[in-house]
């Protein structure tokens, strides 16, 4: 189990837990829910922010939002 | 008999809500502000048949009910609120055929709401490129609904839509959630306490103050006191019912929507690779803002010359065909001049509103948004500022309510504060005419100098902007969350259409907001320019031609001499003069001076002020710019040369010279501390630097 900033290109991860106190509710809303599938599109320079896809949404988060979402790879 | 019903148009950004609001609407619409706040209200009407028309009222893009913004709390304030008189006889739910799931979450709860509920889906013409197929009457039923398929793009559906509309009556009520699932012991006790209350209604108004506990609102209702549960599990309470909401979701499309992936193209993931490539991403990026300048310099003189061709003219044609008299005068002198100084922004701000709502639907934006966060984040902002200081060139008003998508109060905040450091269009004419005054015609690398000085002073607008977010971001102690969510949107062809309005929206209400103020300055600016106090403006010729050496004075220079001697006793001239000891360094007259003054009610009315203070008594038909190029100090050197030229852009380019942006930074930041400090640290800035530049220079 790892978490979701440190996902790499071509990595499939699955969403396993996230804080849902440091979460916003519209990244949630967004679909990061336990259970759903999550693949980096796209670093911008320096890796942060993040291009992700998660269950078919494409957006973008910073990293230090990303380490409060508990993911596993597949 | 007509009727008339209310539609509300609501939907997640991106789905082409605005689309179906111009397909319906055309131009019968209208756009304003909600009462006490910024957010802007769009509405329009729509004939649906012989009988019946609709009130179409285009709500803010929002992602759910749970609002997070100001511009997001009014959709909830509409639909929680029946007496309203816009309360909508029915929602309609705009969704895009590519993000459906995440789309239906919105619809599922505003069909919770109890309001008969329409699902228009959009973007049909996707389907076969993306290998999308949907079973529309099953769906239907599973979503207890009628839906709408369309595309705003191919003109396909609206007719339907409204047939739809027309027959909103047969559309279930029957909500989708059944809420207690969620948390029986808490929403069953407060079903106990309030047992005529829709429990979802309740709910909503009561997560509502957690959301918004920082921002003061009216209070929705009177059941907000119902706050039993910590905070901490009132979120795990919403992620539950989210959870709830998509696994009905799911269900409702597992046999009904289908994607064929190999089908599908994928041009997105390949302009995305260039496009926010970490060296041809920003490359590409400049390219197009230096595009966009270059196009707005060169593309407007053409008809701004024209303009100021065409007032002058008209100035002086009135002039001779109107008996001569005050009326005459204040209309030739006043007014029309004034207007000038309005009408001839109209081609650059036309331009600059093209770029950027091309940009925006493009779905460009979201992509400099993500290129830009990280290095902006050490100057305090946040990527999405890009858009507030791409949108301030055109005006700081929209920029600064372009704001409040940015999710973290401090960087918010900052933002606002720097924003009308930008160079907004209103900047634009000031810089222009003293450009063509002081700067020479020649090239440097095959580019102009004139070009070349327009283009610095952009930068220095934006470097100005990133110095102060440094420096304020060290100095504000603010701890807020730092949340960065953005949607990434499917790339899409700008629609024409949508385009082509919002251009004319935003430069009408530009140049009614604006033209309103200019009008009144430059017809209280003539009236005190044309009398003044005591016997020194009123014996003016006496005084004058009892003056020696008279006799060697043609008629023509000498009356030219009374009229600049009226002026400079007249109420204007006499406040002017008591300034000019403060702006003496900075090399301002008092002519100047009196510029200034009234441009604190906003910098575009310079150019006016200068075209009215020198077309008073001058005679000759003659544009705005020669008037100025005949101006002299009183040792006979031209009085705009390069030193007193620079130092006043640079004054220009710093000074917080407009009344409008005070004002919604007032609103934005709920107060006036802000405002103030902004205003005055800006003209402080502005008149250092333009002291230290001149006393160098001379």
């Amino acid at each position: 189990m790892t978490t979701l900033d440190l996902i790499e290109k071509n990595q499939l991860g699955k969403i396993v837990a996230i804080e849902t106190n440091l979460l916003p509710l519209k990244l949630i809303e967004m679909g990061c829910l336990p259970g759903n599938e999550v693949y980096l599109e796209q670093h911008a320079p320096l890796k942060d922010p993040m291009y992700l896809v998660i269950d078919g949404c494409h957006l973008a988060i910073r990293t230090e939002t990303a380490k409060n979402i508990k993911i596993e790879l597949i | 008999m007509s009727k008339t019903i209310n539609v509300a148009l609501i939907g997640n950004p991106n789905t082409g809500k605005t689309s179906v609001f111009n397909a319906l609407t055309g131009l019968n619409q209208k756009v304003g502000n909600y009462p006490g706040i910024t957010v802007e209200k769009k509405q329009g009407s729509c004939r649906l048949n012989h009988t019946t028309k609709a009130h179409i009222i285009d709500l803010p893009g929002t992602y759910s009910l749970n609002a997070s913004s100001m511009d997001e709390s009014v959709v909830i304030e509409l639909l929680l609120n029946k007496n309203d008189k816009d309360y909508p006889d029915v929602a309609v739910v705009i969704s895009d055929i590519e993000n459906l799931k995440r789309n239906l979450l919105l619809f599922t709860q505003i069909k919770d709401l109890e309001i008969p509920t329409l699902l228009v889906i959009n973007m049909s013409d996707r389907m076969v490129g993306k290998g999308i197929s949907l079973d529309i009457a099953q769906l239907e039923q599973k979503l207890k609904t009628k839906i709408a398929l369309i595309s705003t793009r191919e003109n396909k559906g609206i007719e339907f839509l409204k047939t739809c509309l027309l027959d909103y009556r047969s559309l279930s009520k029957e909500g989708c959630l059944d809420i207690t699932k969620i948390d029986e012991a808490y929403f069953g006790n407060l079903q106990k306490v309030f047992p005529d209350q829709s429990l979802y209604k309740l709910w909503l108004v009561i997560t509502q103050d957690v959301n918004f506990a920082k921002i003061q609102r009216k209070k929705v209702q009177d059941a907000t006191e119902y706050k039993t549960q910590p905070i901490a599990h009132l979120k795990r309470l919403q992620q539950k019912e989210t959870i709830k909401r998509y696994q009905f979701i799911n269900q409702s499309l597992k046999e009904t929507y289908t994607v064929d992936q190999s089908k599908a193209t994928d041009y997105r993931s390949k302009l995305d690779r260039i496009l926010i490539h970490r060296f041809w991403g920003y490359i590409i990026f400049f390219l197009i803002l230096l595009t966009i300048f270059q196009v707005i310099f060169d593309w407007s003189s053409i008809p701004m010359d024209f303009i100021d061709e065409s007032f002058s003219v008209l100035s002086e044609y009135t002039k001779t065909n109107l008996p001569p008299g005050l009326f005459t005068n204040l209309l030739a002198e006043g007014i029309i001049s004034g207007l000038g100084g309005i009408v001839i922004f109209i081609p650059q701000i036309a331009f600059l509103f093209l770029f950027i709502s091309v940009l925006e639907e493009t779905g460009y934006m979201s992509r400099v948004v993500f290129l830009m966060d990280r290095g902006l984040r050490k100057y305090g902002l946040s990527g999405k500022s890009v858009i507030p200081l791409i949108s301030g060139t055109a005006c700081a008003i929209p920029a600064v309510m372009a704001t409040r998508n940015i999710e973290n109060w401090k960087e918010r905040l900052i933002t606002i504060l720097v924003t009308p450091f930008t160079t907004c269009s209103a900047r634009l004419p000031v810089y222009l005419i003293l450009i063509s005054l002081v700067i020479p015609e020649g090239k440097f690398l095959g580019m102009g100098y004139q070009g070349l000085t327009l283009m610095g002073l952009y930068l220095l607008g934006f470097v100005m902007a990133l110095l102060s977010a440094g420096i304020l971001n060290k100095m504000l102690k603010i701890q807020s969350k730092t949340y960065f969510v953005i949607e990434m949107p499917n790339y899409k062809l700008p629609l024409l259409k949508n385009v082509l309005i919002t251009v004319f929206e935003k430069t009408k209400s530009f140049v009614v907001e604006a033209g309103r103020i200019i009008l009144a300055i430059s017809i209280l600016l003539w009236l005190m320019a044309s009398f003044g106090p005591g016997k020194e403006f009123n014996q003016a010729e006496e005084i004058i031609m009892s003056k020696a050496k008279v006799e060697s004075f043609s008629a023509e220079e000498l009356e030219n001499k009374i009229a600049s001697y009226k002026l400079e006793h007249s109420f204007i001239g006499i406040l002017g003069k008591s300034i000019e000891p403060t702006i003496a360094p900075l090399g301002f007259d008092w002519k100047i001076g009196i510029a200034l003054i009234s441009s604190f009610a906003a910098r575009e009315v310079f150019v006016g002020t200068l075209a009215t203070i020198y077309s008073v008594g001058s005679d000759r038909e003659e544009t705005i710019k020669n008037r100025m190029k005949a101006e002299r100090k009183p040792d006979g050197s031209l009085l705009f040369d390069l030193p007193t030229g620079i130092s006043l852009m640079l004054f220009y380019a710093f000074a917080l010279q407009c009344m409008s942006t005070l004002a919604i930074v007032k609103k934005e930041t709920n107060g006036w501390k802000w405002p103030l400090i902004q205003l005055f640290s800006m003209t402080l800035i502005a008149y250092l630097s333009a002291l230290i530049v001149y006393q160098i220079l001379t």
